[in-house]
């Protein structure tokens, strides 16, 4: 058992500015960037090193940012009205309640991703400009105009729902990421595993994850009428502004 | 052929679009710092595969800078009233729906069609997704433009009035990738996992399954990536311990290991792509999202365990 030098854990400096940052709520690009800052120096680089390798490692991963790419047609899709019609469509569906739009939208994007299809589906993507405006739209058919806490709650669950399925689809399928740095790992340290054996061990939990989240969601649609009801007891006539 | 570098050009022409649309509103109440803000992520989109390290690692500060100091805001009102926006709706009915999921669909369809011969050479073949997911846009783009018949420049201040409401939240995953960087760079992780050796009793099979999959969790809360923390719990206590000492299965170890680390990933907000910058896309509190997440996540670590610990040591 290696032990540490009081060097070594001036590393973890940066770990405590995030965990105190984020706990205090500072503006958390600032914490992020101060913590990359800290930890460099605190592991012996010059400052200009440091800089020089937040800038690298920051346009190394500028991959990440190409999906804003889908906002100027989200964008143009909002002003024609898509969430709107979001609302219209499931207004009109009579089975349609924000649990089962959500359990729906969850199970969707849980086979897609098992079957490879990750990109079927996203917050940018799917869940503001359709599972969210629908999930608040059946709300609002069934019980009326929602309080504004109300609205929060339901778009953060669909939010949710769009992770949860991911996650536990995406290892299902053995070309993924996830699969395929396991399997690099696992060769590097001399264990040579099949890919799809690898997949297979992601299936109880897969299955874990539909069922636990997929019973959470069974309650939330009496969940939401608990709490409008409330805010009517609370103040009856309280019109809360749109959106 | 197309590489990632068109993909940065057009992200780049994007946000530079956003700076523009902001320098002209006067009446933003930041737009200074919005424009100076979306202005040099262009940059570092267009040009930053040629700029030297430190000038990329002083134009991300100054970005931060402007985020931080007075920071960003978002113009006041919609470009279209509500009213308009409830005849579009009526108007162009399912179409929209359409247009949406060409998205998606192109995407997937791109990933096929670009491995294929035809294809192939002219597509960098490591990086078809993204690439397809920008073609997808334009598809839908194009889509767009010849259905609703928009003012030439709506997609581009749309686009403008979203990004400002994401604001810096954009920017985070990036960030938060550079401070993965750093803190690998650093010895972070060896630290992490030689502290959980010398303070966990590591001599009961059970015990050790239950340090690797909370460690697992806990550790990608702190990485914001089960994929940082996954190379370094599996070394430091995942083949030592449960493949070496206690003689257990690496394919099970391995496949459970990662998803208690995506347990740990619904509960941080260092992962900002899913659980920050969602918050920031439906205008919700920071927090909101993972608070639904939490009772999910920590059941699911629990099964987790569980079904390693079971099936582990057959």
């Amino acid at each position: 058992m290696n032990h540490l030098s009081p060097g070594s854990m001036l590393t973890l400096v940066g770990v405590l500015i995030v965990v105190i940052g984020f706990v205090l709520r500072v503006n958390p690009l600032l914490v992020v960037t101060v913590a990359g800052l800290a930890t460099g120096l605190a592991s012996g680089l010059g400052p200009l090193a440091v800089v020089a390798s937040l800038g690298k490692a920051f346009i190394a991963s500028r991959v990440v940012a190409v999906v804003w790419l889908v906002l100027p047609v989200i964008g143009l899709l909002e002003r024609s009205g898509l969430k709107e019609r979001a609302r219209t469509i499931v207004s009109r569906l009579a089975f349609a309640t924000t649990a089962r739009i959500i359990l729906i939208y969850m199970a969707i994007r849980q086979i897609t991703a098992a079957l490879g299809l990750t990109s079927l589906g996203g917050h940018a993507q799917m869940v503001r400009p359709l599972v969210a405006p629908m999930a608040e739209g059946a709300a609002e058919s069934r019980l009326g105009e929602l309080p504004m806490k109300t609205r929060h709650l339901i778009r953060a669950n669909a939010a949710a729902a769009d992770n949860i399925g991911v996650f536990f689809g995406e290892d299902i399928f053995i070309a993924i990421g996830s699969i395929l740095l396991i399997k690099a790992f696992l060769d590097q340290n001399g264990i040579h595993v099949e890919p799809a054996r690898l997949a297979l061990w992601a299936v109880p939990t897969a299955v874990a994850a539909f069922v636990i989240h997929g019973a959470r969601l069974l309650f939330f649609d009496r969940k939401i009428a608990r709490e409008v009801a409330r805010a009517r007891g609370a103040e009856p006539r309280s019109r809360q502004e749109r959106q | 052929m197309i590489t990632l570098e068109h993909v940065y050009w057009l992200t780049g022409l994007m946000t530079g679009g956003a700076a523009i649309v902001n320098a002209r509103d006067r009446s933003h109440p930041r737009w200074i710092n919005n424009t100076a803000f979306w202005g040099l992520y262009a940059v570092t989109f267009l040009f930053g595969s040629r700029l030297p390290d430190v000038v990329s690692g002083y134009l991300v500060l100054a970005m931060v800078a402007f985020a931080s100091v007075r920071g960003l805001g978002t113009s006041g009102g919609e470009s279209v009233t509500q009213e308009e926006r409830g005849a579009g709706a009526e108007r162009w009915g399912n179409k929209l729906f359409w247009i949406a999921l060409l998205i998606p669909a192109a995407t997937i369809a791109g990933t096929f069609l670009f491995k294929s011969p035809a294809f192939a050479p002219h597509v960098d073949q490591k990086q078809v997704t993204v690439i397809s997911l920008a073609v997808g846009c334009v598809v839908a783009i194009i889509a767009g433009y010849v259905i609703l018949r928009p003012p030439l420049s709506a997609p581009i201040t749309e686009a403008r009035r979203l990004l400002d409401s994401i604001g810096w939240a954009a920017v985070l995953p990036q960030m938060l990738a550079a401070l993965g960087a750093v803190f690998a760079a650093a010895g972070v992780g060896t630290v992490v996992s030689t502290l959980a050796q010398q303070w966990i009793p590591l001599n009961a099979g059970w015990a050790v399954v239950a340090t690797y999959t909370i460690g697992m969790a806990v550790f990608t809360m702190i990485m914001g990536n089960a994929f940082a923390a996954f190379p370094v719990m599996t070394a430091g206590i995942g083949l030592p311990l449960i493949v070496g000492k206690f003689g257990g299965d690496p394919i099970v170890m391995s496949a459970v290991g990662m998803l208690s680390g995506f347990c740990g990933t619904l509960m941080t907000p260092m992962a900002a792509n899913f659980n920050i910058v969602p918050t920031a896309l439906l205008d919700l509190d920071e927090y909101a999202v993972i608070r639904v997440q939490i009772p999910t996540a920590l059941m699911l670590l629990f099964v987790n365990t569980v079904i390693m610990n079971f099936f582990v040591f057959r």
